[in-house]
């Protein structure tokens, strides 16, 4: 009979079995009545001849598995073993939870760091055969990758025989108009063939053509899909259009595709030809802006590619012994250039996810040895009713594999959940420049890993039961109650384990803790002015525009008119620049009168409104501040922070006394006003310089920021700002509009320990769970294994409270090491992260005991619940029976 | 020591042969086996069954439910056409591995 006929006739049993199950106990039910008959006709007794029919007949149940096997298909059986195993799990739903939870910890960090291991690592760059491309420039003394000139790059095309293509690459920027918005926008300008280098295929319209990138030749410009989409609304008529770029029309031709993303460049918004050299620096061969991308020719190497352009170098600076003196040249793999920092980093986040994976792992086998432990009756029961090892032995992997299937799904959902916070952890400029971020989370590479990781951890997880049961004897399990050789070796891998990982879970705890008071202690950093109700924006006003002193003057009152007027608006000021910045724009003086020898005396430098420190609310100490009359007519005057006057009026008044430049040049010198607070015109971590604030009255500055002191809504106030500045001219650059607050937050600073803190304390939250599980999986099994021992006691006498004691002393045991290992490598951690640590101290005495409180509570509630079960062992059960 | 076992394999092919004369219930077959072999040969109940379900999924038996001489109910087995040479094929092949068996066994020492 053929295979097929035989499964029609199987499939059609399916659907019959409870008449083929009543048929069969009817049928062996005759035989067994038969046989009876026989023996009482032999002469037994109906009593011993029904038992020995019985007897002889075997066991029924037995017979009825075997026939029902004959006819079942074999994923029946399998079916049968996954609702026994799901009653099991809910019967346990502790257990259960706990285990999933754990492994879905797991599983779902591991995927995550994956995701972004592979979108960054292993995903190939999004260009044409990826592996052939260099990043070429220029090497200098002291600098190994420095920039290539202009010059230099024609002669390196010309010259070279390695490269199939090659193509430069620098950045500049652009005051783009575009209807009513003027702002400074970045841009990249490239040779002709950088898009053909990369092998990039234009979305929309064209790639530049050969020679378009010579000097006078047409101005246009390729779009990057952002800017498509942000400022031309992702209109497919964009082709042909024409921008303003620096009042010069640009023709656009192109669109790039959404995966294109060079990442040095990733914040330009407009591609441009190379076209006349840039002002100054493209006209002379010794000045370096530039980058070059390259296509190696087929069957040459980065190496042979290298050595070429250091003799093409070498060539070059016996040639232009002026300009190209200790130029070298820098060749590496483009990839590497893109992502090499991150390298390091990425692989040791993914060393450390594959870690937590193998715990979590660990974890769930002690669960299953416990939750095995306790039914060793069962198996050796089953094992009398006629069940092979075999089978027992699948019911056990058909468990771990649920279970492992279910910490998977979970696990990828937790992933999806990690990879969203981490995404709002950083900020959305740094996202839209780093593309490949939309393919970090739940792919196909992450699922294809996922369900391999589901299928290792099922193995892992049904080798533990399996190890168990190869020990197993029918006869020994049924009688023996103590502690096996398997089982002592087990508990000391698990206690060790346990060991380690709270030892990681202190030392992630105090990181965390020293991370978050730091981050506290950045946030609550005296500033000096008021911060809240404080609005700004950027303006940026094109050369020319004003030509003297009143003109500019009549623009900072025209400002300052126009947005007290907007309703809101207490108060306005002008500024160089805002506070929390950096210490940037500094100046060098000399005091009149004081000695002078030589040194570069900095100082940060301010260029500021009359209302301006008022606006801050900045604290004035002594003197007075700028008024009105404070203009070019009448003598230069500045005002000094209380920084200046400690460091360069130590004990005396500062108010009359003079400074000016580094040779005092008469123009320069001017006359101290006042003194005001330190204002933080620093960063939050950095320390306060020495300032000086001039008169903006007293010069021209083009480039300048606006403060607002709202009486209401300071973020409210932001869009009127915008236009009210724009309104003013068509050619005024707006841009950067944001309340102070928000630039505080957003600083590099506060992000920075936002970052590493959220992390850190994420880790710390993962390895304190699994610390937590592990200490119960191992004080529970080793309960379980000394189930009799415990009877014995109580059977001798000893109290519930002495049961407890034990248990917990064990416990306690294990969570004092791991307390006392994890606080001195904690030291030694913190240590490392010193660079990190704001306001604390690296052995801070009020975290470090925090954490071990927090661990010693954590591991009195994991052993609570086996001590409890050890105290509430009855002892005759546990005497006579296991 | 026990009965010998009766040899792997050859269960199929005992239970076909029982029948070929007239169809049998379960018991019958056991017992039949049993009387034919003089007591050597015994079926495990718990082998025969199971045997009996193989045998009708190959289609080489059909059962069907009648009525004993004592008035009750069985399912009787009855050889089919494919079952009588399905029977000779492996009689032929028991009794090849048989002579080789003897041939070895005879092999003067």
């Amino acid at each position: 009979m053929n295979d097929v006929s035989q499964f029609l006739k199987k499939f059609s049993l399916l659907f019959r079995r409870n008449r083929f199950r009543s048929e069969l106990d009817e049928e062996m039910a005759f035989h067994r009545e038969q046989a009876e008959r026989e023996l009482i006709a032999s002469g037994l007794s109906p009593q011993a001849a029904h038992t020995t029919a019985m007897r002889q007949f075997g066991n029924p149940a037995r017979v009825r598995e075997h026939s029902h096997h004959a006819i079942a298909f074999r994923a029946e059986t399998i079916l049968r073993d996954l609702r026994f195993a799901i009653r099991q799990m809910r019967k346990n739903p502790g257990f259960a939870l706990t285990a999933v939870f754990i492994l879905a910890l797991g599983i779902g960090v591991s995927l995550a760091i994956f995701s972004f291991v592979d979108a960054v690592l292993i995903r190939p760059l999004p260009f044409a055969q990826p592996n052939q491309l260099v990043f070429v420039t220029e090497s200098a003394a002291t600098i190994p990758r420095a920039n290539l000139s202009r010059y230099d790059f024609d002669d390196w095309k010309r010259m070279n025989s390695t490269l199939s293509s090659f193509a430069a690459v620098g950045g500049t920027g652009f005051l783009l108009h575009q209807g009513s918005i003027t702002e400074p926008v970045p841009a990249a300008r490239v040779s002709d063939s950088f898009f053909r280098t990369l092998g990039v295929t234009m979305l929309l319209g064209r790639d530049f053509l050969p020679g378009e990138d010579q000097p006078g030749r047409a101005k246009i410009a390729i779009l990057p899909w952002g800017t498509w989409q942000k400022r031309f609304g992702g209109r497919s008529n964009v082709i042909g259009q024409s921008v303003s770029l620096d009042g010069n029309a640009y023709t656009i031709v192109g669109v790039l595709p959404r995966d294109f993303s060079y990442f040095p460049r990733a914040n330009a918004q407009f591609w441009i030809p190379l076209l006349d050299p840039l002002g100054g620096c493209e006209t002379r061969r010794s000045c370096h802006n530039l980058d070059a991308v390259a296509r190696l020719r087929d069957g040459v190497t980065l190496d042979a590619a290298r050595k070429d352009m250091q003799n093409i170098a070498a060539q070059l600076e016996r040639q232009y012994p002026d300009s190209n003196r200790n130029q070298g040249a820098f060749v590496a793999s483009l990839r590497e250039i893109f992502f090499g920092d991150m390298q390091p980093i990425l692989f040791m986040l993914l060393a450390g996810s594959a870690l937590l994976l193998l715990i979590a792992c660990i974890n769930v086998a002690s669960l299953l040895l416990v939750r095995s432990e306790s039914r060793r009756r069962e198996i050796a029961v089953r094992g009398a009713l006629g069940a092979t090892p075999a089978r027992v032995l699948a019911q056990f992997v058909i468990e771990a594999l649920l279970l492992a299937l279910a910490g998977s799904v979970a696990g990828a959902l937790l992933c999806t959940a990690a990879v969203s916070v981490i995404k709002s952890l950083i900020p959305t400029t740094m996202v839209d420049n780093m593309p490949f971020f939309r393919y970090i989370g739940l792919n196909s590479h992450t699922i294809a890993v996922a369900a391999a990781i589901a299928l290792a951890a099922a193995c892992f997880l049904a080798a533990i039961p399996a190890l168990l049961l190869s020990r197993l004897n029918l006869h020994n399990t049924l009688a023996e109650g103590g502690r096996t050789a398997a089982g002592s070796f087990w508990h000391r891998i698990g206690s060790t384990l346990v060991v380690a990982e709270l030892t990681v879970a202190v030392v992630l705890l105090t990181s965390a803790g020293l991370l978050g008071r730091s981050f506290y202690n950045l946030l609550h950093v005296p500033l000096n002015f008021d911060p809240n109700h404080l609005a700004s924006a950027f303006l940026m006003i094109p050369n020319g525009t004003f030509k003297t002193n009143a003109e500019a003057v009549a623009l900072y009152q025209d400002v300052n008119r126009r947005l007290l007027a907007l309703p809101g608006a207490q108060s306005v000021g002008i500024t160089t620049d805002l506070p929390v910045q950096c210490n940037c724009d500094t100046d060098w003086i000399r005091i009149v009168g004081k000695p002078y020898n030589g040194t570069h005396n900095e100082v940060d430098e301010r260029d500021v409104s009359p209302a301006y420190l008022p606006t801050l609310k900045a604290s004035l100490i002594r003197g007075r501040l700028f008024t009105e009359d404070d203009t070019a007519a009448k003598p230069s005057v500045i005002v000094i922070n209380q920084a200046f006057a400690r460091k360069y009026f130590p004990g005396e008044d500062p108010i009359g006394q003079k400074i000016g430049d580094t040779s005092l040049t008469p123009t320069s010198i001017r006359t101290i006003i006042g003194i005001v607070g330190d204002v933080r015109e620093s960063g939050l971590d950095n320390e306060i310089w020495p300032a000086e604030y001039q008169a903006i009255y007293q010069g021209t500055d083009n480039y300048f920021a606006v403060a607002v002191r709202a009486s209401g809504d300071a973020a409210a106030l932001l869009p009127s700002m915008v236009s009210a500045l724009r309104a003013i001219g068509p050619n005024i650059g707006v841009y950067g509009e944001i309340t102070m607050d928000d630039q505080i937050n957003a600083s590099q600073a506060a992000f920075l320990h936002r970052f590493a803190t959220s992390v850190v304390a994420g880790f710390a939250v993962i390895a304190l769970l699994l610390g937590v599980v592990g200490l119960y999986g191992v004080v529970a099994y080793s309960v379980s294994q000394r189930t009799r021992e415990i009877g014995v006691r109580m059977a001798l006498g000893a109290e519930r409270r002495t049961i407890y004691s034990m248990v917990l002393r064990q416990a306690g045991l294990l969570t004092a090491i791991g307390i006392a290992l994890g606080l001195a490598c904690s030291i030694g951690a913190s240590l490392a992260l010193r660079s990190m640590l704001f306001g604390v101290a690296p052995w801070d005495a009020l975290t470090l005991t925090a954490v071990a409180f927090l661990l010693a509570a954590a591991s009195i509630v994991a052993s609570f619940l086996p001590a409890r079960r050890a105290a509430s062992v009855n002892p005759t059960d546990a005497l006579r029976a296991d | 020591m026990g009965k010998p076992d009766l040899l792997p394999g050859t269960l199929d092919m005992l239970v076909l042969k029982t029948i070929t004369r007239a169809p049998l219930h379960g018991y019958g077959i056991a017992q039949s086996i049993k009387r034919m072999s003089d007591e050597v040969l015994t079926v495990e109940e718990g082998s025969l069954y199971p045997a009996l379900q193989r045998l009708l999924l190959q289609g080489w038996v059909t059962a069907e439910w009648k009525m004993t001489e004592t008035n009750r109910r069985a399912r009787f087995y009855k050889l089919t056409a494919a079952g009588r040479k399905q029977l000779g094929i492996e009689v032929s092949e028991f009794e090849q591995v048989i002579a080789a068996i003897s041939r070895v066994l005879a092999e003067q020492t």
